[in-house]
């Protein structure tokens, strides 16, 4: 019952006693009179019956008023303690409940007090014994997750509906790699719950779970099969499947290596061209020079004419087939250069290696001088590595070098690196003759030679004497193909003990599918998108826009920061200064950014398959809807709303603006007023909301829609 | 008085061409088909330009070429080197030990005795 319909019960119950004690009393009294009296009784009551108004009157407001003092002091107040402890309890254990009601409520405001900070200290002892029973678990997971992000190659895993419990940054670069603003947003698919059939091809995937099903069997190695996928931006994508099992052996989800072969294949490519080349352009030429030598040979007396048309042919055939090798060479110069083994790495990294190396094998210091910092070779760099070794070695052991000093930059589409040192001049053969021997350095020996090294590389390497600011000295000038700088993966800082990266939730293996129906399932295994937009007026039918969208994951009570969508979006009009001085968006960083049309398909395939969350979510969904025409696409999954839930649970409080909230719930406020900064606020108030709205009972979906309908705010219509 | 061209090359076959070629093109020519023999000849023929092959066996051109810039009554000889291979990386060595110039095999005729013409005119 509402609090106002139970005010108005009080107040009539009580007046009505108020009432039917002097009323039963005249009509006892009038009852034992006789018939005389009793009419004389009558018209005295009918003479005073103003007064008798009035003192009706008087006890209407003495009800009032003490029915008000009540609850005031009593109802309401205990009320508003429920209320309050219910925070306590469910959100904010540090808030202390306070009362205007009467003594005895605020005797058991105080006892509540210290029955709350009993449960907080209990509450922390608890907290950091959970914490201390994690710590090691966490421990492992932030191993795994240090070595997942200094994987090269990209890895997701999904369980067997597809879902993905676990990813790495490579893996979200992989899928972003040479995307264009229209591919872009599927990149933005990488992420924690969500369907890798948005990124893979389903059948492919269900290929590949079947097919590593049936090779599976419990306790052998596990099997794994290989495909090629093309992404949405067209790379190829070559990965590995591998199954993991359950604790009950059975395949229960995928493992997929991710490793990027475009270029490769290109080379591939380009290689078969350059033997199709070869094999097609030298044959017939081939064919006709010998045909005419043979003649030439076979038949000295021919005429001389014959003879000259025959030597004509060798002559111009020969000519031919020298220009096709030349042509063919050119064009796929790229192929011959490009070796499999061979990987772009920095050249400072590379001769830090090899500063190491020969620290270690020899206890020669190596100086790196003049390296150029923006310098990629293409290396095989175990195999340069050792090749440098060895040459150090020779250097150390014959002539007593004892110390090297290496310097490396850029030379047309080579690299040069220098590995130079003072005084003794080596032997001028000494170079040649190592280039063919075995290498060896300390204990290792390959039967590799030195320029076999080079020739994988398409390298070389040559002596030269130097002089140096008057001292002598010599180097060995190595010549490599020069790399191509690669954009390294997002690093993972180390993570400290309570933050673990969120791309990872091995509580999704739990996930039980689309077997429920939506509706039912609870509100704490959904996967939500918080969102907010920033507009440049609060009248979307009179032609107010959307200037930025933000937007932030939710999946299995984890706020997913990794996991963002943010956008500027140009409104094609003018700004209001009222909504600027709100959300500090000039017209200059709204300038070039894509319009609306092209931003919401990008939101939409971010936002698809969760239900969406938003704060006073009538008025963002509004601007959607209002875009829909326009821009292709309609929001039609289910939308919570936290102001509704915040006033669902607390409907004793008035005030639900997103900051008011956050106070109560003892949440801080940052980034306010940016559609980002208010998204996050928006998903963190609704998992401090989630336990509150389950102490009320509503613990599904359906429950939560159902309370948001019911309360007042609803009804409001923008 | 004619110039001195020496040929080095292990094949016989191009030593042959080359070798009518040049005495053709009115130069005094000598071969040699290694590199020990190449340094020996350098010696004693004191050729004005040396037509180098880059693949030899046991000393290679490259080294030939590099010890001829290390003997400094030498140096005003020219070298020309030829190679069946040609990547950037051998024309940059080549040059970087001191050849005049680097030409790939197969390679023209008359290309190559301009190219010689040149260099020694230059001389």
């Amino acid at each position: 019952m509402k609090a106002r319909s139970k005010f108005i019960l009080w107040v009539a119950a009580l007046y009505a006693a108020l009432l039917a004690v002097p009323a039963a009393l005249g009509v006892l009294l009038a009852a034992g009179l006789p018939a005389g009296e009793q009419e004389a009784f009558l018209a005295i009551v009918a003479e005073r019956a103003p007064v008798l108004a009035f003192a009706a009157l008087i006890l209407l407001f003495v009800s009032v008023g003490a029915v008000k003092w009540l609850f005031d002091q009593y109802l309401t107040a205990v009320h508003a303690l429920a209320e309050q402890t219910g925070v306590v309890l469910g959100a904010n254990a540090a808030l202390r409940v306070t009362t205007q009601g009467g003594r005895e409520v605020a005797e058991a405001a105080a006892a509540i007090n210290r029955l709350a900070d009993a449960h907080r200290a209990l509450r922390l002892e608890f907290e950091l014994r959970a914490k201390e029973a994690g710590a090691r678990l966490e421990v492992e997971r932030n191993r795994l997750a240090a070595l997942m992000s200094e994987l090269s190659e990209g890895v997701l895993v999904c369980n067997a509906e597809g879902r993905i419990l676990l990813y790495n940054e490579r893996a979200k670069a992989l899928f972003a790699a040479g995307a264009t603003s229209a591919t872009r947003a599927v990149a933005a698919l990488v992420g924690l719950g969500r369907s890798v059939f948005a990124l893979i091809d389903r059948d492919q995937i269900a290929h590949a779970l079947e097919k590593l099903q049936r090779l599976h069997q419990p306790g052998a190695v596990p099997p794994s099969t290989r495909f090629v996928i093309a992404t949405a931006a067209g790379r190829l994508l070559k990965t590995r499947a591998a199954p993991f099992v359950d604790s009950a052996g059975a395949v229960a989800g995928i493992v997929l290596a991710l490793e990027d072969v475009t270029g490769l294949l290109d080379q591939e490519a380009a290689r078969r061209g350059l033997l199709q080349a070869l094999a097609a352009g030298v044959r017939a030429p081939t064919a006709n020079i010998r045909a005419a030598a043979e003649n030439l040979a076979a038949y000295p007396d021919m005429d001389a004419a014959r003879r000259e048309q025959f030597v004509q042919i060798v002559a111009a055939e020969s000519k031919g087939l020298s220009q096709q090798l030349d042509v063919a060479l050119r064009e796929y110069a790229d192929a011959l250069k490009a070796h499999l083994a061979l990987e772009d790495m920095r050249a400072v990294d590379l001769l830090g290696v090899v500063r190491q190396r020969i620290g270690a094998l020899l206890g020669m210091p190596c100086e790196l001088e003049a390296v150029d910092e923006e310098l990629w070779l293409r290396v095989d760099s175990f195999a340069f590595v050792q090749a440098i070794a060895f040459l150090a070695t020779r250097l150390h052991d014959g002539y007593a070098v004892q110390r090297l000093r290496f310097s490396a930059r850029a030379a047309g589409g080579h690299a040069e690196l220098d590995m130079g040192w003072d005084g003794s001049a080596v032997a001028s053969e000494a170079l040649s003759l190592w280039e063919d021997e075995p290498m060896r350095a300390g204990a290792e020996q390959t039967p590799l030679t030195l320029r076999d090294v080079l020739e994988r590389h398409g390298g070389e390497v040559w002596y030269q004497a130097t002089e140096l600011a008057g001292a002598r000295g010599a180097q060995f000038r190595f010549l490599l193909p020069a790399g191509e700088a690669v954009t390294a993966p997002g690093r993972v800082a180390a993570a400290p003990a309570e933050s673990r990266p969120e791309y990872y939730d091995f509580d999704l293996f739990r996930e039980s599918g689309a077997t429920r129906a939506l509706q039912e399932r609870r509100l704490s295994e959904l996967v939500y998108t918080a969102f907010d937009t920033e507009t440049t007026g609060l009248e979307p039918s009179a032609g107010d826009e959307i200037i930025s969208i933000g937007a932030v994951r939710i999946v299995n009570g984890r706020l997913l920061k990794n996991e963002v969508f943010e956008r500027l979006v140009d409104p094609r009009r003018a700004l209001s200064r009222a909504s600027a001085a709100i959300h500090g968006i000039g017209a200059d960083a709204l300038q070039g950014q894509p319009v609306i049309e092209q931003v919401l398909p990008s939101f939409h395939r971010f936002c698809e398959d969760s239900v969406l969350l938003a704060h006073n979510a009538a008025f963002d969904m509004r601007f959607l809807q209002l875009k829909e025409t326009s821009s292709g696409v309609r929001f039609t999954q289910p939308v919570l709303d936290t102001l509704l839930l915040s006033a669902a649970v607390h409907p004793n409080h008035a005030d639900h603006r997103l900051e008011a909230i956050a106070a109560r719930l003892g949440l801080r406020l940052i980034g306010r007023h940016t559609a980002l900064g208010d998204a996050l606020l928006t998903g963190e108030i609704f998992l401090k909301l989630l336990p509150l709205l389950a102490a009320r009972g509503v613990a599904t979906l359906g429950e939560a829609l159902a309370a948001s309908r019911e309360t007042y705010y609803a009804r409001l219509q923008y | 008085m004619a110039k001195k061209v020496l040929i080095v090359d292990d094949e016989l076959n191009i030593v042959a061409a080359l070798e009518f070629l040049l005495r053709k093109s009115g130069y005094d020519v000598m071969a040699a088909q290694n590199g020990d023999e190449a340094l020996k000849r350098v010696e004693s023929f004191a050729p004005d330009l040396v037509l180098l092959d880059v693949m030899m066996p046991r000393i290679s051109g490259y080294e030939v070429c590099r010890r001829m810039r290390e003997r400094a009554d030498w140096k005003h000889i020219k070298i020309i080197m030829l190679s069946a291979k040609g990547r950037e990386a051998e024309v940059s060595k080549g040059v970087s030990l001191g050849a005049d110039l680097y030409v790939t095999k197969p390679f023209s005729n008359k290309e190559l005795v301009g190219k010689i013409g040149e260099l020694l005119a230059g001389a």
